[in-house]
C-alpha cells in the first residue's frame, strides 16, 4: 500500500467526523501554540538584553582587582588595592588599540538638597566616562580633565536623582550636599532606562579624585572602565592590557595576576545565558501541554481502533497486512498531529504578536522554534499513535469480522 | 496424474479450538478436494463446522492439523502475511451481512482489495468501474454503502470479491439478509459469473433454494462430511 494512498485514507477517515478530529487536534494545537508562543518570549527578553549591551558598546573592557591570597586564604575578588590611576594612564599610553579609560571609585550614600534627600550610587569616574559607556549628556557639561585633575566637587546626575531632588526645577548651577559635602551641579545625564531590577540613572557622577580623597579616602581605584578602538579588537586590547599592568605590577611569568580583565561579550555571554535558560523554562513548561495534548490523540485513536474493528476486519479479509493496518491508524495518527501543529504555528505566532503588541513584551519568533514544535508535534503523534495502531494490526481477522 | 486440476485440495484438516480447559473440535478430519471451476455448496446445521471450514478454506484461519493446498500451492503452513497476501490475489469473499466500508462509496469499496495489490491508482478505477459494471451496477458507483439497498449492497460486495480476478469465490450466507426475490437475483449473478468466466464459486448455506445453484452439495454434521450429493440439472 503506498504511502500517499495510505494518506488519503487516513484523511477521508479524520474527515468522517469533523468535530472530533477538530477537538482531538486542538490539544497539539494548544500545545504547540503555547510552545512557539513561550519561546518567544524567551528569545524576545534574550534580543533585547543583547540591544541593551550592545548599545552600551561592544568595545568595552573592564579591569577589576583580582582576589589577594593571604597565607592561603583567598579575600573576596577586588581585594587588591594595587589598582592606581596611573595604571589607567599607562593603559592608554601604552597600548595603540585602547581609546580611552576611566578609573573609578564608587561608593554609596545619602544626598541632601534642600529639604529632600535621597540614597544613591555614587560613581567617581574619569572625564571620558560618557563617550566609554556612550552616554548622552541631558543638560549643562560633564566635568573636564583639569576639574577632575584638580578633585573639584562637582557633580553630574543621573536623571532619576535628578527627578528625586529637583522635581522637575532647573537644577544646573545648585548646590547638593554628598555625605555632608556640598557639590556643584554642572550636568544631567540623559535617561539610560531600567536594566532589570536596578535603574541606570539612579547614579551621581563625580571626578574619581574628589571620591578618592573626600568621600571613600582611598589613593588606590576600584576599577577601570576601558574602550577599545573598536569591537572588533577586544580580545587583543585584553592582552595589551594583561601585558602593561603585569609589567607594571612586577607579577613574575607564572604567577597570579592581581587583577582581571573581562569584555562585554564575557558579561553579555553571561546575561544571554540567563535569558537561554528563562526560554528553556517557559519552552519546557509549554511542552508538558503538547505531550498531553499528545494522549488526548492516543485516547482518540484507541476509540477509534475499536469503533473501527470491522472495517479493520473488512480490510483484512480483502488482503491487508498487519503492516498496513498499523501504518494506516499511524499515519491517521501523525496527520491528525501534524494539522495539529500547523494551526498551532498559526496561534502561537499570533498570540506572540498580540503579547508585544498589548503587553508590551518584546518577542521573537524563531524559524527554529516552528520547525522545533512542529517536528515535535509530529513524534507526538507517532510515539502516542503507535499503540493504538499496533493494537488494531494484532487483531484477528475473524473476530475483527464477527464485531458486534 | 493431473493435480493442476484442483483448486483446493484438503488433507485430514482438523481444528481444535481451546477456551480455558474446554477444547473443542470444530473440524475432525476432513478430506475433500474441489476441482477447478466447480461450484459447490457446503451444508450442514450450525454448529457443524461449516463456518470453520470457510475460514480454513478462505486463509482467514490456519487447521489445527492436516494440509491444505490452494492451486497446488501449501497454504496451510504459511505465516499470517502470506495468508493476507492469498486472500488479496486469489480468494474474493462475499459476507452474510455484506462487510462493506460504511459513509464509503461503492466504488471505494470495490477498490479496497487493490489498494492492497501493487496496482496503480488509474487502473484500480478502471478496474474496480468494470467489477460494478459486470454486477449490473453502472452508474451507482458514487453512492455511498448506506444508501444502497440491501441486494445493491451484495453486488457491491460481489465486485468487490470479484476485482482483483481471484481463482476462487467464497460466499457464506450470501442471500441471508435478502428476501427471497433479491436472493435469486444474487443468486444469478454468481451463476452468471460462474458460467461465463469458469471461476470456483464455494457457497456455504443452509438454504435448500441455494443449494440448486450448485452442482454438489457437501454435508456437514458434527466436524465432519457426512455425505455429497452430485446434483443432477
Amino acid at each position: 500500500m503506498k504511502i500517499l494512498r495510505t494518506i488519503k485514507v487516513a484523511l477521508k477517515a479524520l474527515g468522517r467526523n469533523k468535530m472530533r478530529t477538530f477537538l482531538t487536534a486542538l490539544g497539539i494545537i494548544i500545545g504547540v501554540g503555547a510552545v512557539i508562543a513561550m519561546v518567544s518570549i524567551g528569545q524576545g527578553a534574550k534580543e533585547e538584553v543583547e540591544a541593551r549591551f550592545s548599545e552600551m558598546g561592544t568595545n568595552l573592557l573592564f579591569v577589576r582587582p583580582g582576589s589577594r591570597q593571604f597565607r592561603g586564604r583567598h579575600g573576596g575578588g577586588g581585594s587588591y588595592d594595587t589598582l592606581t590611576e596611573e595604571d589607567a594612564k599607562a593603559l592608554v599610553e601604552n597600548s595603540d588599540l585602547i581609546q580611552y579609560v576611566s578609573p573609578n571609585v564608587n561608593t554609596r550614600t545619602q544626598v541632601i538638597y534642600a529639604n529632600k534627600n535621597w540614597n544613591t550610587s555614587i560613581y567617581g569616574v574619569g572625564h571620558h566616562y560618557p563617550l566609554i559607556r556612550n552616554w548622552e549628556i541631558d543638560e549643562g557639561v560633564f566635568f573636564s580633565e583639569s576639574q577632575v585633575r584638580s578633585g573639584q566637587k562637582v557633580c553630574v546626575l543621573g536623571s532619576e536623582v535628578n527627578n528625586n531632588l529637583f522635581e522637575g526645577m532647573y537644577s544646573i548651577g545648585q548646590v547638593i550636599r554628598i555625605k555632608k559635602i556640598p557639590f556643584r551641579v554642572i550636568g544631567t545625564m540623559k535617561s539610560k532606562g531600567a536594566s532589570g531590577w536596578f535603574s541606570q540613572d539612579d547614579v551621581i557622577f563625580i571626578p574619581y579624585t574628589t571620591a578618592q580623597t573626600r568621600l571613600v579616602g582611598i589613593d588606590h581605584v576600584q576599577s577601570i572602565d576601558v574602550s577599545a578602538v573598536n569591537g572588533k579588537v577586544t580580545a587583543e586590547a585584553q592582552e595589551h592590557i594583561e601585558e602593561i599592568l603585569r609589567i607594571r605590577h612586577k607579577i613574575a611569568p607564572g604567577a597570579e595576576d592581581d587583577f582581571n580583565v573581562r569584555d562585554m561579550a564575557d558579561i553579555q555571554e553571561g546575561a544571554s545565558e540567563a535569558t537561554q535558560v528563562l526560554t528553556i523554562l517557559l519552552g519546557g513548561i509549554a511542552s508538558i501541554s503538547l505531550l498531553v495534548g499528545g494522549i488526548g490523540i492516543m485516547n482518540i485513536m484507541l476509540v477509534s481502533v475499536t469503533e473501527r474493528i470491522r472495517e479493520i476486519g473488512v480490510r483484512m479479509s480483502v488482503g491487508a497486512r498487519e503492516r498496513d493496518i498499523l501504518l494506516q491508524f499511524l499515519i491517521e495518527a501523525i496527520v491528525l498531529s501534524l494539522m495539529g501543529g500547523l494551526l498551532g504555528i498559526v496561534l502561537g505566532v499570533g498570540s506572540s504578536r498580540l503579547i508585544s503588541q498589548f503587553a508590551g513584551m518584546e518577542t521573537s519568533v524563531s524559524m527554529g522554534s516552528i520547525l522545533l514544535a512542529f517536528l515535535f508535534a509530529g513524534s507526538v503523534g507517532i510515539f502516542f499513535g503507535f499503540y493504538p495502531a499496533r493494537k488494531a494490526s494484532k487483531l484477528d481477522p475473524i473476530d475483527a469480522l464477527r464485531y458486534e | 496424474m493431473s493435480e493442476n486440476n484442483n483448486i483446493i485440495k484438503l488433507e485430514n484438516i482438523t481444528k481444535t479450538y481451546v477456551m480455558g480447559e474446554n477444547k473443542l473440535d470444530a473440524l475432525k478430519g476432513i478430506s475433500y478436494t474441489i476441482k477447478r471451476g466447480a461450484m459447490i455448496a457446503i451444508m450442514g446445521p450450525s454448529g457443524s463446522g461449516k463456518s470453520t471450514l470457510m475460514n480454513v478454506i478462505g486463509c482467514l484461519d490456519k487447521p489445527t492439523s492436516g494440509t491444505y493446498y490452494l492451486e497446488n500451492e501449501l497454504v496451510s503452513k504459511l505465516d499470517k502475511n502470506r495468508l493476507a497476501g492469498i486472500r488479496n490475489k486469489r480468494i474474493g469473499f462475499v459476507f452474510q451481512n455484506f462487510n462493506l466500508l460504511a459513509r464509503t462509496s461503492a466504488l471505494e469499496n470495490v477498490e479496497l482489495p487493490l489498494v492492497y495489490s501493487n496496482v496503480s491508482a488509474k487502473e484500480t478505477r478502471e478496474r474496480a468501474q468494470k467489477a460494478l459494471q459486470q454486477v449490473g451496477l453502472k452508474g451507482r458507483e458514487d453512492h455511498k454503502t448506506n444508501q444502497l439497498s440491501g441486494g445493491e449492497k451484495q453486488r457491491v460486495a460481489i465486485a468487490r470479491a470479484l476485482v482483483n480476478h481471484p481463482s476462487l469465490i467464497l460466499a457464506d450466507e450470501p442471500t441471508g439478509n435478502l428476501d427471497t426475490k433479491t436472493g435469486i437475483d444474487i443468486m444469478e449473478v454468481f451463476k452468471s459469473l460462474h458460467e461465463k468466466s469458469g471461476i470456483t464459486v464455494v457457497l456455504v448455506t443452509h438454504d435448500p433454494e441455494v443449494t440448486v445453484y450448485a452442482e454438489k452439495v457437501i454435508h456437514l454434521r458434527d466436524g465432519l462430511i457426512e455425505n455429497e450429493k452430485r446434483r443432477e440439472t
